[in-house]
């Protein structure tokens, strides 16, 4: 099988991988950003502090996440062909990858939220914010670059999944490699698809990483310029000295005594 | 301006109750700046996180500028918090803001244009020193700068009370004294009330009028810097005044002396060695200016018992000093 006839097989099943993925992005981040949320804010010791929904929430998303993936696919199928009409194809694949996501994706959103600093709710409470202006003001603009993060690893875990359902008839570039490469032996096929997925993660790596610093701003300047370059220096090493580092005041210009 | 009474605070703590505040009753008047000391634990940010309800106390009542904050509904003490700024040891400024968008940060909830807030941005920044500031992230300033951003932000919705929460506690000296100086400006330029928290006794020496000292959840003592200072056996006027510990002489009177105002011009220790014909040690000395009226404290070691120099010590009671007698 030459190059030929694999590229317009390659480029379709790109595209269904793509919109699989994309799809179930769209629909993780509008459900798992307000259940992270909310997961974040009914904590103890949270905003709205609520034991009963922490907990009810909690058991979902555990649930949700403990399940295998192979095995949400097809314990879901009743509720894929509710929404979707159908149980192949890519257009079937999205819906379990979404399920699949949702929890994953607001634990991690949880995780970012409560990891901005306290003082900052405190702040934007002493100025007369309620809640709803603390998360918009604070919480979430101040998680963003976490958020990015957490974004990047959910759609990567997607790609993932999205290869485990082509597996079962999911469509896209898992497909491809069952049909060419497994079943009919084509294990050239079978590494060319490999090596395109490797490709595929590492550019939504990069792009994520990227992202994420340049809407960081915790560092001093000129960092957020080398967005796409791995050589910067990591944020945890960075952050301490960038509280430290220029040290004058205005008053202080022309005073050598320090 | 801003009154506590009866303000208690409890927390649990494994299965006993902790009380951080037991019993506060403050009274800041209009304008003037207060200071509240004590070592940590004292209950001191407990108690400034109760003024705007940051905390909401297990009973007592807080009312600032006539409000009383306890009594209000929750929409209510939002719209009263705009009127009292508040300013963090740690800053609390938002990392992913300019400097310029951090101090507009309370008039967005407030819901001002953004014209609005762009002038009223660039005027706080001026006043506090970092116009050239107002497009940095809080990332590349310095502590001290960080701080200025934060007295900016509190300043914005125009308030009437500034809380300071340990302002200057991670700031090195030099900065401390021009942050201090700052607030001291704003209050005497703006009649801005100012309650701040502090653990550093300098703080209350250089900028405040009355000063409170906690312990154990309580306010021990409290009152405006002169009538500390007049008090017999203030705790906080020997913490503003240390005299060290001078190894009283064998056989001698030791002798606390606080003067302040005109006092200070009189040769009263020659005066008193010339009179009485006693030989006058000074022990320890300290002497400063606050809220421009000369006051300092003098330990001296007069010879032989109390009883034999009676005379001495009444003496220097009628010139208006205040003595007591400490060995």
């Amino acid at each position: 099988m030459g190059w030929n006839d694999m590229q317009p097989l390659l480029v379709q099943a790109t595209q269904e991988t793509a919109w699989m993925v994309g799809l179930a992005t769209l629909a993780t981040v509008l459900v798992g950003l307000p259940l992270g949320l909310l997961l974040a804010l009914t904590r103890r010791g949270g905003l709205l502090q609520n034991a009963g929904a922490n907990k009810l929430v909690g058991t979902v998303v555990n649930v949700g996440r403990s399940l295998p993936f192979v095995i949400l696919i097809v314990a879901i199928i009743p509720f894929t062909r509710w929404v979707t009409g159908t149980t192949l194809g890519w257009q079937a694949a999205t819906v379990p990858l979404a399920v699949g996501a949702i929890p994953f994706f607001a634990r991690l959103v949880e995780t970012a939220v409560v990891d901005v600093d306290g003082g900052l709710v405190e702040a934007v409470q002493a100025m007369g914010g309620g809640t709803w202006a603390v998360v918009r003001k604070a919480l979430l603009p101040e998680a963003l670059p976490a958020l990015v993060s957490a974004l990047t690893t959910t759609v990567i875990a997607l790609v993932g999944y999205s290869a485990m359902a082509g597996t079962v008839g999911g469509g896209g570039l898992g497909t491809l490699a069952i049909n060419y490469g497994y079943m009919r032996f084509e294990t050239t096929f079978m590494w060319v698809i490999a090596a395109e997925l490797v490709v595929l993660v590492t550019l939504v790596q990069l792009a994520g990483e990227g992202l994420a610093r340049s809407l960081d701003h915790k560092r001093p300047a000129a960092a957020s310029r080398w967005t796409l370059r791995r050589s910067v220096p990591t944020r945890t090493s960075a952050a301490p000295e960038a509280a430290e580092t220029p040290a004058r005041e205005p008053e202080l210009t022309g005073s050598t005594s320090r | 301006m801003i009154t506590t009474s009866d303000l208690r605070k409890v927390y649990p703590a494994q299965g006993r109750e902790i009380a951080a505040l037991d019993g506060v009753d403050l009274h800041v008047r209009q304008g003037e700046v207060y200071g509240v000391v004590g070592t940590s634990g004292a209950g001191k940010s407990t108690l400034i996180r109760c003024v705007n309800l940051l905390e909401r106390p297990t009973s007592g009542s807080v009312s600032v500028d006539g409000r009383e904050l306890t009594a209000l509904s929750p929409a209510e003490l939002r719209e009263t918090r705009r009127s009292i700024g508040m300013v963090f040891q740690h800053f609390n400024l938002l990392a992913r803001r300019t400097v310029a968008e951090n101090v507009e940060l309370p008039l967005e909830i407030t819901g001002l244009s953004r014209r609005q807030r762009a002038a009223k941005a660039r005027e706080l920044l001026d006043l506090v020193g970092l116009a050239d500031k107002a497009k940095a992230y809080p990332a590349q300033l310095s502590g001290g700068q960080k701080q200025r951003v934060g007295i900016a932000r509190a300043l914005a919705g125009d308030p009437k009370v500034l809380l300071s929460d340990e302002a200057t506690s991670a700031l090195d000296p030099e900065t401390t004294r021009s942050i201090l100086q700052l607030l001291r400006d704003l209050n005497r330029q703006l009649g801005l009330t100012v309650l701040l928290i502090t653990h550093e006794m300098d703080v209350i020496k250089s900028v405040c009028d009355s000063a409170a000292l906690m312990r154990g959840g309580r306010v021990v003592e409290s009152g405006t810097l002169h009538e500390l200072l007049e008090r017999p056996g203030s705790e906080l006027a020997r913490e503003l005044f240390p005299l060290g510990e001078g190894e009283p002489l064998q056989g001698s009177t030791l002798l606390d002396i606080t003067f302040q105002g005109e006092a200070t011009a009189q040769p009263f220790i020659s005066q008193l060695a010339r009179t009485y014909n006693v030989d006058v040690s000074i022990i320890g000395a300290a002497v400063e200016t606050l809220g421009g009226r000369q006051v300092g404290r003098l330990r001296v070691s007069l010879p032989g018992s109390f009883d034999e120099n009676v005379v001495p010590i009444g003496y220097l009671r009628e010139q208006g000093l205040q003595v007591e007698v400490a060995a």
